[in-house]
Order: C-alpha cells, then structure tokens, then sequence
C-alpha cells in the first residue's frame, strides 16, 4: 500500500486514510460518524505533532504542495474538527445544537 | 473573567442616551404575526438597501449569480456587464416570463459566465446590459419593439465592494445616504483585500429578527457558550459587558474591548488554539492592512475587540481588530423561517500556518453559531405559543430594542403611506 503522507509522518499515516479529507464537508461527516473513543485516539496521536506537520508544509509554496504534504495539510485541518468534539464538547455533536445545520459552500482548498 | 466597567452615556444608560427607545418591556408579536410579515414584504424588504454580495462574487465581464429574495418574491441576477459595471435585472425572461438565468433548477441560486443571457424557453437573447438582443422568428411578432424589451432592472450599486439592490420602483434614499454615516465611516476599510473567504448557509426555523438578535448582545454568551472557555476557568456568574454601543438611523454597532484572548493565561484556551494560536477569536496575529479608518472602533474603545455592525435591515458585519471579518445576511423564507448565510474573510493565506489559522477560526465560528441556531427553533416556538407576552431587555440588549423598533417603524410609516391612498 502506498504511504499518503511524508514519510516523516509515518507515525499518523494509521489515521491518514480516514482523515486525510478535502472538504469540511466531508471532514464534519467524518467526525459525526466516529465513535468518541476514535476521534480521541486521532486527536491524542496528533495534536502533539501539528506545529512539526505544518512546519512540514510551509517548505513548499501554499498553492503547489506535492500530493503527500498536500494530505498532511488535510490531516492537520481534521484535527482542528476532532478537537471541538474532544476538547470542547465531549461529544462529537456540538452540545445544543439540536436539529441546527450550517453548511460550508465554499472554502479554499487546500 | 472580570471585564472592566466601560462607561456609559451622560444618560447614565445606553438606552436612556436614545430615549425615543423607552425602557419598557417589549413584544415580540412581530416575529410571529403572518399579517406583520406581509407588511414587512412590503415596507422592509421591498424598501431598504439589500446586499446580495461583493464584487469578488463578479470577477470578470459577463461573471453572474442570482439571489432569491423569497420574502419579496423576487429572483435577480447580478451580472457585470461589457462596461465593467455592475448591474442587476429582475430573473424574468420578457417574452412569456420563463426565469432565465439557471441550471438543473429554476428556484435556486447559481452563479455563472456568459456572454448573453439566453432563455431556455423560446430563445430570446439579452446582452449582459440587458438590451433585448435576438428574437427568434422576430418577423412572426406584432409590433415588437426590442428597445422597448430589455430585461427590466433592479436599482443596484456598490458600497465598498459590497453590491446592494433596491427593489423599490424609486428608492427614497440613495445607498450612501441609506448607509448614513456610521456606516460609511468604514469607507476605505481594505474589504478588497480579505478575499479569502469562508462562506455557509442555513435553513434556519426562526423568524429572521430572532437570529440576528443573538447576535447584537453579548449579554447571552456566557449562558449559552459557556464552553468558550475551558471548564477550569469558568465562572458560572461571570456576565459581559460591551464598551460601546451606538445606533444611527436604523443601523446599529456594538464594540467590544478587553485584552486579547491570547494574552490571557493559557488556561483560557485549549490546546488547539495554543497549537495553531488560532481560535474563537480569530488568528492571534493580524496581517498588517496597514491604517484602519476610524469609523471601525466607532467609540474610540481600548484596546478594541470586534466592532459588530448591523446594517438595516438584514446583515451585520463583524470587523475584528486582527484583521478580518464576519458578514452575517438573514433572508425571510416565512414568518417563522429563514435562510442564514455567514462569511469569513481573510487576507489570503500566504503559508499552510494561515491557511491553518483561518481554518481554525472557521471551525469555531461554526460550532458556536449552530448554538446559536438550535436554540432559535425553540425561541420561534416558545413565542408562538402566545403564553407571554411582553419581555424584558437589559442595557447591554440596547441594539434588541432598537432593532424591532426600527421594524416596527418602518411598518408604521408604510401603514401610514398606504392609508393615506384610500380615500
């Protein structure tokens, strides 16, 4: 199987294919879908590597990353979504939000 | 988090600075009443100035979007013409009144770029003017006079970038003289460069008003997000207070002031606004836009926060001293639903730690606004129920008040104008 991410980031690359995710779309249906148990075992394993993996990023211009660092890229915005069900809510819904939707329509990729 | 005592008016309060706003409880009866919201059609949202975009959202000769303004039962397109202008047409084809801007289907909104518009029904053409430009089979027609055809148009002009249109046959005020001075003290605010932008929508089950109050007090966050902080550091009768609010006409500011939230300790924030120093406040560190004018801290507060601008009658703008902003638009679908769309805008991101920065921001922002919007159901519902009547509003909820005043005005003056006409 082919890595997703630099190999510098092999230690997350368990994750990388459940979250490695273009859209906040499709990263909020991610973590709707988790378990809470899984969103914490991500977010745990790394939290403590972000600031190396978007050190990692900066090496190449914003609008021309090669297609791993591109996936770390996506990887890092995922944990800032596991991070409000973790840190924040304890619940991977937003508490009181009841039957509320707010639908991203348009965002810069990376 | 004990915020300092920012002084009030002379008055001693902020309501008592406008007295023509009372003290007194008040009603909601206008988010609830259909008879009140076909006024509303007629003396708000058939009146007033609406934004329903920016240029960026028309980049380039013959870029268009549509905007479905439902409350007025209206479809327009916004359209840059060959000239560089900008212009906006009622979305009615002249010939048999087929919708003529869209795709896949004809109730929503899209966005596109032609060099004429073409109606899928018959054909017809129109130059992105408007001039009535190619009838199929012209000679089968009786005196048709295709100058006389043009797509008919909407009153539409700019503000800083912002593109506004008046569905009035003749609006009463100019969009300048509309926007008054409060609001166009932000004249020569870099809009046009905080392109980078984060946009959302919501169907939301609330009455349009009821949104846009959560979001000109600050008195219910500690209550209703009291996770903008970190348990440890809660305080479960810590209040807010704003350092200045002000309305002009029928538009309204509120400012806020305090130290930023990262030069708190870092038990205020949680590990991923310290990882990514990023977070319900915005990215720590504010691209240098260079000088601001001072109409964005419209009471001169320090050190500033956000400045929260409400444009009559159905945006707000949020303008955050780390240089970015929230733009907030509340469309009526129905007495007691409406359409929300929220934008964040940033100066491009230069490095994957903005482009992470405004990310986080965006992710937060998301999170506390769908509190915001679940409780609103239940708000509309409550209301509805009839069982109370009359409400109480603090000083910090001034902007509340004013708000439904200037509704109820607006209405008021149409009643009047409409009476006046029968005989």
């Amino acid at each position: 199987v082919t890595a997703l991410l630099p190999t510098e980031f092999a230690d997350l690359e368990p994750f990388a294919a459940t979250w490695c995710l273009a859209t906040e779309a499709e990263r909020w249906d991610r973590r709707m879908s988790s378990t809470m148990p899984e969103l914490v075992e991500f977010h745990d394993a790394a939290l403590p590597r972000l600031d190396a993996a978007i050190e990692h990023c900066d090496r190449h211009p914003l609008d021309a990353l090669p297609p791993d660092v591109e996936h770390l890229l996506q990887l890092v915005h995922s944990v800032a979504m596991v991070a409000m069900a973790v840190e924040i809510f304890g619940q991977a819904k937003t508490v009181d939000s009841a039957d509320a939707v707010l639908h991203r329509v348009k965002e810069p990729l990376p | 988090m004990t915020m300092a005592p920012w002084p009030k008016p002379a008055e001693g309060t902020w309501t008592e600075h406008y007295p023509e706003l009372g003290t007194g409880p008040v009603s909601f009866e206008d988010s609830v009443s259909p008879e009140f919201y076909d006024l509303e059609r007629e003396a708000i949202f058939k009146r007033a100035w609406l934004n329903v975009g920016r240029v960026e959202d028309v980049p380039k000769v013959g870029r268009w979007f549509t905007k479905e303004i439902q409350i007025a039962g209206a479809s327009v397109i916004v359209v840059r013409g060959k000239d560089e202008q900008v212009r906006a047409f009622h979305n009615v084809c002249r010939h048999r009144g087929n919708r003529l801007a869209w795709t896949d289907h004809p109730g929503e909104e899209r966005s596109g770029v032609c060099r004429q518009f073409t109606c899928k029904y018959h054909g017809w053409r129109y130059d992105l003017d408007g001039a009535l430009a190619f009838v199929q089979q012209e000679d089968e027609f009786f005196d048709l006079d295709k100058s006389q055809n043009g797509l008919e148009p909407v009153h539409c002009d700019v503000w800083n970038g912002f593109i506004f249109i008046n569905l009035d046959r003749e609006p009463r005020q100019g969009l300048r003289e509309f926007l008054g001075p409060m609001i166009t003290a932000l004249d020569g605010y870099p809009f046009d460069r905080l392109t980078e932008r984060y946009d959302f929508v919501a169907d939301n089950n609330s009455n349009w008003k009821l949104f846009a109050d959560a979001f000109q007090e600050y008195y219910h966050v500690p209550s209703l997000h009291p996770q903008q902080v970190p348990i440890a550091v809660r305080d479960p009768e810590g209040g807010f207070t704003c350092a200045h609010f002000q309305c002009d006409g029928p538009h309204r500011a509120v400012s806020t002031a305090g130290p930023r939230r990262w030069t708190l300790d870092p038990a205020y924030m949680y590990p991923i606004e310290l990882a990514t120093r990023s977070g319900l406040v915005g990215p720590w560190r504010a691209p240098d836009l260079g000088p601001l004018p001072s109409g964005v801290n419209p009471g001169g507060v320090e050190p500033w926060g956000i400045t929260n601008f409400q444009i009559f009658p159905n945006i707000e703008l949020l303008i955050y001293s780390s240089g970015w902003y929230l733009l907030y638009r509340y469309w009526p679908t129905s007495v007691g639903t409406h359409r929300f769309e929220g934008t964040l805008a940033f100066q491009p991101a230069c490095s994957a730690r903005e482009r992470v920065e405004h990310e986080v921001a965006s992710v937060v922002f998301k999170e506390f606004a769908l509190q915001d919007a679940g409780m609103l159901g239940g708000t509309q519902a409550a209301l509805e129920t009839g069982a109370v009547r009359e409400f109480h509003l603090n000083d910090q909820e001034v902007l509340v008040r004013h708000f439904h005043k200037v509704v109820g005005d607006w209405v008021d003056d149409y009643r009047l104008e409409t009476s006046e006409l029968v005989p």
